[in-house]
């Protein structure tokens, strides 16, 4: 079971695939003009690639290597086709304002990524958390990238308007805003995660001798004399 | 003058000029524009060119003091872009949106690239376009006397007539800077005694989409309509662009025959955006397009150094 919540943690922050891994950016980029947009193009690809990570560890062991990405696509299309069946029939709405980027999940490098890296290599139940943790890192990040999009490019939240019409920006609404507000947050985790741009500690003199060295420096390199 | 002679390795030969006195002249370049701007539009006029310089040295300041780099603001930079900004803004823009422009400029294009010498475009007409995709409305809502009305390239794009004494004297309608052909023409010829700018740039730029204009004009069976031309070259952004942005030292080719193909592909693009686009303007979009050939430009047109000319022979 620790398995299982180390692949959630992995997927929504550690390997975050919109701000860590920066892959699947192309739905990332067209479709995140709104909070629900973002939002529902992120849990579409993850019901897809639950069930695709599902599958395809079952199927690991009768895949041949040879063939295994053509078997991939199978797997992966007929998911994505199930799921915009139900989104024509359930959520009119949603699937005409994803348009194109519904089909285009089949070729998602996120969801071949995690069924190359993981899931034809790994038991079920852990793959299974994989795409779990993936599909939230992505939902994730395309509710940020959408919610700030909308708030700044349309002055609504989830359709909600609460800023007059004259105060938007709209370019955050084009393809130039999406690249802003990508970087922009980028940045920001970055700037959260990593020791980037925060002062390095003032040690006393280093010997270079980290064996007998009782500092805690943030650079042990554990050899003598280099 | 001693101070000019070093014992040193080269270059031997150096000159007086600095970042700081090439910007300032482009203001004292810019002064007659600016004033003519300001009294046909107005005190309004004034506040938008001072709200604009602030923040765009504000913004500046403020970014290279948060991110512990050695500020530069006394280099004027900053200043001419807000000015620059200032000029291509329509008089009646809320104060605001232009303060936002001037950040967008300085911090996105200018800073976040490495500042003076690095940014890949335009500032100024980054910041421009910036304001133009994002609140088109009130970008093109140009007042002239208080009164709403279409600029006269619009004008010319609708089929009706245009006064060219009036457009090269600069009362009518657009941005600030730009309506007033023999203003921005002083400034340029001070630039060019000063030798701040080449011919070069502007004449290819100027050449070029008078050529493109003259064809169009053949093709479209107006015959040679030279009012057509003039109203063209007078109008819109094309003196301010082809004179004081084009010949931006940092988003310009440094090689000269590169500055040719540069300003050539500028008239090209002023061209079809003027008649081939939606909108009636094509100045800022067509130098910040060019602003990102200018690499590939220089690669192809770097001089061959002296004695090398058989390089090709081989």
């Amino acid at each position: 079971m620790n398995k299982c919540i180390e692949r959630l943690y992995n997927g929504i922050i550690k390997e975050n695939p919109t701000f860590v891994l920066i892959l699947g950016m192309c739905p990332t980029l067209a479709v995140t003009t709104s909070l629900i947009n973002g939002a529902g193009m992120g849990l579409t690809t993850t019901v897809v690639l639950m069930l695709s990570n599902t599958i395809i560890s079952m199927l690991r062991k009768v895949i041949p290597a040879e063939v295994r990405m053509p078997a991939f696509i199978v797997i992966v299309a007929s998911f994505v086709t199930m799921v915009q069946f139900l989104l024509q029939a359930y959520l009119p709405s949603l699937n005409n304002a994803l348009g194109i980027y519904i089909p285009l999940i089949v070729v998602n490098c996120i969801i071949l990524g995690r069924a190359e890296s993981y899931a034809s290599k790994n038991p079920v139940l852990p793959s299974l958390f994989d795409g779990i943790g993936m599909g939230l890192g992505f939902t994730i990040g395309l509710s940020f990238l959408g919610a700030f999009r909308e708030i700044l490019g349309s002055g609504s939240i989830a359709g909600v308007q609460f800023i007059a019409e004259e105060y938007h920006i709209r370019i955050f609404g084009y393809a130039p805003g999406a690249f802003f507000v990508l970087a922009g947050l980028i940045a920001i985790q970055n700037k959260i995660r990593l020791n980037h741009g925060k002062k390095v500690k003032e040690l006393p003199s280093c010997n270079g001798k980290c064996t007998e060295c009782e500092q805690k420096c943030d650079n042990p390199t554990g050899k003598e004399g280099e | 003058m001693n101070e000019l002679l070093h014992i040193s390795s080269n270059p031997h030969i150096r000159d007086k000029a600095t970042t700081g006195k090439i910007m300032l002249d482009v203001i004292i370049a810019l002064i007659p524009a600016t004033i003519v701007g300001i009294s046909v539009f107005g005190l309004k006029a004034l506040l938008l060119i001072i709200v604009t310089m602030i923040s765009a040295v504000t913004a500046e300041a403020v970014f290279q003091k948060i991110t512990h780099q050695k500020i530069t603001i006394s280099d004027g930079s900053a200043a001419l872009t807000g000015l620059l900004l200032a000029l291509n803004l329509p008089v009646s823009l809320p104060v605001w949106m232009a303060v936002l422009g001037a950040v967008f400029a300085i911090i996105v294009v200018k800073q976040f690239f490495g500042g003076l010498g690095q940014n890949f475009m335009n500032p100024a007409l980054a910041g421009r376009c910036f304001l133009l995709i994002s609140f088109g409305t009130a970008m093109n809502n140009f007042t002239i006397d208080g009164i709403s009305s279409a600029t006269p390239l619009a004008n010319l794009k609708s089929g009706m007539a245009v006064d060219i004494s009036k457009m090269f004297i600069g009362t009518t309608a657009g941005t600030i800077g730009e309506t007033s052909a023999i203003a921005l023409l002083a400034g340029a010829l001070y630039l060019l005694v000063k030798k701040i700018i080449h011919l070069n740039i502007p004449l290819a730029y100027i050449a070029s989409f008078s050529i493109f204009v003259i064809i169009y004009c053949l093709f479209t069976g107006r015959g040679l309509d030279w009012e057509f031309l003039a109203a063209h070259l007078c109008g819109g952004g094309l003196m301010l662009g082809a004179w004081f942005m084009a010949t931006d030292y940092v988003t310009s080719p440094i090689t000269p025959r590169g500055r040719i193909v540069f300003g050539i592909c500028l008239g090209i693009m002023t061209g079809l955006f003027r008649f081939c686009g939606k909108s009636a303007e094509g100045v800022s979009y067509a130098i910040i397009f060019c602003n990102l050939l200018v690499p590939i430009i220089e690669k192809l047109t770097i001089p061959k150094a002296f004695g090398r000319e058989d390089e090709d022979n081989e």
